[in-house]
């Protein structure tokens, strides 16, 4: 497992594709927090990163899919698959190695964003005036954000060995399980079971624990969902031995 | 017995691709599987290399089943597939150590650069394999093959699109391994069973057609060339009447 660690993680930045996703993404963010006067954190006047954690879900559903298109749709239409699958690896080796790759990923995509809090920390009137709690636990919950995305890629791109039909799956996925829910339950006449249906969805969980208190209800729910999907995309790689 | 298999059977929908064979193989002399396309000679490979499962019948490789044993089994075999899958973005070193990482092999570097003398990798190490032409590709595949020292080695026509003087050169390292070890390959060529096969195993829609020594199955077709006892028992010839 470890050594598809590594494979998937050299081999993502053997691409150029891969320079572009993070590039674009360190782009977008520093656009809407520093640029754009809607959601500009030195118009709002406030020392906060607020405005970043409310896009940056958002913008993960579109980054994660993008990385995670190619892990298992390229082996299986390259045929490496079978490479693969006749060497003393179980398929859970395969995803796991993959699917820690994948997030691996995601983080170091993450890891530049820290400059924001370091400007924010030191440009507030009062240097050092920044909720660092409410800070830590936005990045805890955009991890775990992150982890329950990368689970729903790596299903859609076990399902299908084109990459784009993989991406486009994972982003209307990713899309219906943060903010999916929350829109169902706002019709009228489902509100009988409204915040069970609004519990069932990411978003619901992710401001909970931006709060910067780490709910276990919230992590189970995280950990469950990531496991959910990574239970589907292995049934879906052992489909070949039925 | 390195190589058992009983009955095997494997069905896709309603049609038989191996329609229950039985066959042994055993280390010192190389088994060829003949067959016309389509006859399920890559299928049973990957069955036996638990890439696929069969519908009926056993398969063990080394005394393990293939079903129930399938990581044992993946571990006394080398494999190369029949359109040598590789991850072209890696280099040759990268990509032999990589599979080395996987098969847990002791002495990476000095194993790596045995089998990069045995394969005639020496000049082309240091590519990527995307670059490399269609000759050394099949040579990295074959080195992945060999890597771990596997005693069993499964290969699925391992001199396609080479060219003779390469061709000569594989056959020579096929021929020399097989004298330690179990080695299997598929073929349509008939100058390569000639030249390095000791078994011949023939397979036709599914069935084995014939299970023998070269020098027996020669002798019981009143020495014809190979070509002629494929054609006379694979019924192509009947295929050809029909089309004049």
């Amino acid at each position: 497992m470890i050594s598809i660690l590594f494979k998937e993680i050299s081999g993502f930045f053997t691409s150029w594709v891969a320079y572009l996703i993070m590039a674009a993404f360190m782009l977008v963010t520093g656009l809407f927090l520093w640029v754009f006067p809607d959601s500009s954190i030195l118009d709002y006047g406030y020392a906060g990163l607020d405005s970043f954690f409310n896009i940056a879900p958002y913008l993960f559903i579109f980054l994660v899919p993008a990385i995670t298109m190619r892990a298992i749709a390229e082996e299986k239409k390259d045929g490496t698959f079978e490479l693969l699958a006749t060497r003393p690896l179980s398929d859970w080796d395969i995803l796991f190695g993959k699917f820690l790759a994948c997030l691996a990923i995601v983080l170091l995509t993450l890891l530049p964003t820290l400059i924001y809090y370091f400007s924010i920390y030191h440009l507030g009137i009062t240097r050092g005036n920044i909720d660092t709690g409410a800070v830590i636990g936005s990045y805890i919950g955009l991890v775990l954000l992150g982890s329950a995305f990368t689970s729903i890629g790596l299903f859609t791109s076990s399902l299908s060995n084109n990459q784009i039909i993989a991406f486009t799956v994972a982003v209307f996925l990713c899309f219906f399980s943060f903010g999916g829910f929350d829109s169902i339950s706002s019709i009228i006449s489902l509100q009988g079971i409204a915040s069970f249906l609004t519990q069932l969805g990411i978003n619901e969980h992710y401001q909970s624990v931006s709060r910067g208190v780490l709910d276990t209800r919230d992590l189970i729910y995280f950990l469950s969902f990531t496991a959910l999907f990574l239970f589907l995309s292995k049934t879906i790689l052992g489909a070949r031995k039925w | 017995m390195s190589i058992e298999v009983a009955d095997l059977c494997k069905t896709y929908g309603n049609q038989k691709a191996i329609d229950g064979i039985s066959f042994k193989a055993l280390p010192g002399g190389v088994l060829g599987f003949l067959g016309p396309n389509g006859a399920g000679k890559s299928t049973t490979m990957k069955i036996l290399t638990c890439f696929i499962p069969q519908t009926s019948g056993t398969a063990h490789i080394c005394g393990f089943d293939v079903q129930t044993e399938s990581m044992e089994v993946r571990r006394h075999i080398g494999y190369l597939p029949e359109h040598n899958p590789l991850y072209l973005d890696m280099y040759v070193r990268e990509a032999l150590a990589f599979i080395g990482a996987i098969q847990k092999i002791d002495q990476t570097e000095k194993r790596i650069n045995d089998v990069i003398d045995r394969c005639g990798l020496g000049d082309q190490q240091n590519k990527k394999l995307g670059t490399l032409s269609k000759g050394y590709r099949q040579r990295v595949g074959l080195a992945q093959a060999i890597l771990a020292d596997p005693k069993v080695l499964i290969l699925d026509e391992p001199t396609s699109g080479l060219d003779p003087n390469q061709v000569i050169t594989i056959r020579a390292l096929i021929k020399d391994l097989s004298k330690t070890k179990t080695v299997v390959l598929s073929t349509h060529i008939m100058q390569e069973v000639d030249a390095i096969c000791e078994n011949v195993i023939i397979i036709n829609k599914g069935k084995i057609v014939a299970d023998d020594t070269l020098a027996a199955l020669r002798s019981k077709h009143n020495n014809k060339s190979l070509e002629n006892i494929f054609i006379e028992l694979t019924g192509s010839h009947v295929h050809q009447a029909q089309i004049i």
